[in-house]
């Protein structure tokens, strides 16, 4: 069964804007899965459609079967939330904002305290239960909204860039705690900016852009698309001009770095031999960006240039 | 499986209701006991002596349905509009948009809040009058029943005024321009018999008149309406707004993009 069924989604806004354009996406019960996107290409559109927090204006939404827009209430107790914004009372207390948000679903007061203490202390947050929220760090305030949306154990759990401004060992810990989740049968979906943390954790993924998916496939096969490579390369003496590889492109971009784009089909051993050749000494060598990165800005800038 | 989680559900939204009227006591329940002893010392008291009697009462005791009254709007229709439109504003009302919860069970919640606040002031205002003048109820069913069903018509105003309001100033310009204006002039200081007939005639438009009457009527056993009609007034204006309130969170006005 599908976790989430989406069907010819359009949506436009009052004042004109055409956020999606006819959006058509399955996401397997069970996977973990990538929204990405340039911002405003219709990723929180689409997830505002599929929370019910957005009006479409026309195609349909399932959930585990369940159309959101039919069935609302059952569509919805399939799900929990983690929005890009900040979306709490930031007056009251950790404890009393997940004990609400498990009332709002039905959860008696003794079953919601005792989750709001398993989520809190897996989340690390169980000393601030009784703090103000307002008195959070930013990454507290994160992993709060996570730990009120693991609160009705949801089906499927989605989280709109939840790692946004946290410092990479809170990051680090949210991903394990999210790929156990997972691991325990929970269906993700996760949008975000950090395209390491998509490559880390997703097995399928669509890439959205101006409101059409433009890519949507699993992860191991979008990454093998990559046909070529690019490394930074620094180098011991200065130049005044790049080196000339056949079959590469080599850019200086100061005196002691160059920029090298390899096809797939070539080995470094040449781009070695080459530059050693030239009487270029490397010191050391690096991955310009991750491969996603690469992929997300071709196909994005692709879908630019139509 | 649905009621039990509707019923949870309520509860839920009532608790949180009632925890933010305590919390925040000193802007809820303090206010309007300040403002209604002022009235019964400046009106009641010293304004009231050279008025005499009203209706049959001294003065003071005339208010007295009148005042508890207007207290009772004012706190319904703030709690309302002020706690719906914060958590609209801070964006907290997500929590119960995206919950399987019904739009009458978040619209029957907060009236409870709303209604929980207008009778914790109401009780402050009238244990206040009985530190300035003696009441001997009439007839309590009414009483009560006036009094609940006006909080909860005035609370379901407040839920369209916080629905449809933007900013902060928003919702204020109903409580300033027409709740206050109508509850003055809703018989709350006078027997409308002493207007001239326009003015009567006029009056009858006031729908807070048959409120404050058919309170009035409750407390002290006179009124200037019939109470019947004053039921029927506070029975349309229920409906109507019950039903304007589930249309609006039915089509997410204000609430869904």
């Amino acid at each position: 069964m599908y976790a989430l069924q989406v069907n010819n989604l359009k949506k436009t806004y009052a004042n004109g804007v055409e956020a999606l354009r006819g959006i058509s996406l399955n996401v397997e019960e069970g996977d973990f899965f990538a929204l990405l996107g340039p911002n405003g290409a219709g990723k929180s559109t689409l997830i505002g459609i599929i929370s019910s927090l957005v009006n479409a204006t026309s195609g349909e939404v399932n959930v585990f079967g369940t159309s959101v827009q039919k069935q609302r209430s059952t569509a919805m107790s399939f799900i929990g939330l983690v929005p890009q914004e900040l979306n709490f009372n930031q007056f009251e207390k950790p404890v009393e904002i997940i004990v609400n948000q498990a009332g709002y679903y039905g959860i008696g007061r003794k079953v919601a305290l005792e989750r709001a203490e398993l989520y809190l202390r897996q989340l690390q947050l169980w000393d601030k239960r009784n703090d103000i929220s307002r008195e959070l760090s930013g990454g507290m305030r994160r992993r709060l909204m996570i730990a009120r949306a693991m609160v009705n154990e949801p089906r499927l759990l989605i989280l709109d860039e939840p790692t946004a401004g946290v410092d990479i060992e809170i990051r680090r810990s949210m991903w394990r705690f999210i790929r156990e989740i997972n691991g325990n049968g929970t269906t993700v979906i996760l949008t975000t900016h950090y395209l390491e943390e998509a490559e880390e954790l997703c097995r399928n993924i669509a890439i959205i852009d101006d409101g059409e998916i433009i890519q949507n496939t699993d992860m191991k096969s979008l990454l093998g698309s990559l046909d070529v490579e690019s490394f930074v390369l620094d180098v011991r003496e200065p130049l005044t001009v790049a080196p000339q590889v056949d079959g590469m492109e080599i850019i200086l971009r100061d005196p002691f770095t160059l920029e090298a784009s390899l096809p797939k089909r070539k080995s470094l051993n040449a781009l070695f031999s080459s530059l050693d050749g030239s009487g270029v000494s490397v010191l050391s060598m690096r991955n310009k960006a991750n491969r996603l990165e690469e992929l997300f800005l071709r196909l994005v800038d692709k879908g630019t240039a139509v | 499986m649905n009621a039990q989680v509707n019923w949870v559900g309520y509860k839920t939204i009532v608790r949180k209701e009632v925890t933010r009227i305590l919390r925040i006591w000193a802007q809820t329940v303090v206010p309007p006991a300040i403002t209604m002893t002022l009235y019964f010392v400046i009106f009641g008291n010293l304004i009231g002596r050279r008025i005499g009697v009203m209706d049959g009462f001294d003065y003071m005791q005339f208010i007295v349905p009148g005042l508890i009254m207007m207290s009772v709007i004012t706190s319904s229709y703030g709690n309302m509009v002020s706690s719906f439109f914060g958590a609209k504003f801070g964006h907290h009302i997500e929590e119960l948009l995206i919950s399987p919860l019904p739009n009458w069970v978040i619209l029957a919640g907060y009236v409870t809040g709303a209604l929980a606040r207008g009778i914790m002031v109401g009780l402050v205002v009238m244990m206040i009058s009985l530190l300035f003048t003696s009441i001997d109820v009439q007839h309590p069913l009414i009483m009560i029943s006036v009094l609940l069903l006006t909080s909860i018509v005035f609370a379901m105003a407040g839920m369209v005024n916080a629905i449809y309001a933007k900013k902060f100033d928003d919702i204020a310009i109903v409580p300033t321009f027409i709740l206050t204006p109508l509850t003055y002039l809703g018989g709350v200081f006078y027997s409308i018999s002493l207007l001239p007939d326009f003015w009567q005639q006029v009056s009858a438009f006031n729908p807070i008149l048959y409120m404050v009457n058919g309170f009035r009527y409750g407390i002290l056993g006179v009124s200037d309406v019939e109470i019947g009609t004053a039921y029927g007034i506070i029975g349309v204006f229920g409906v109507l707004l019950a039903g304007l309130c589930l249309w609006l969170l039915h089509r997410g006005i204000g609430l869904r993009s």
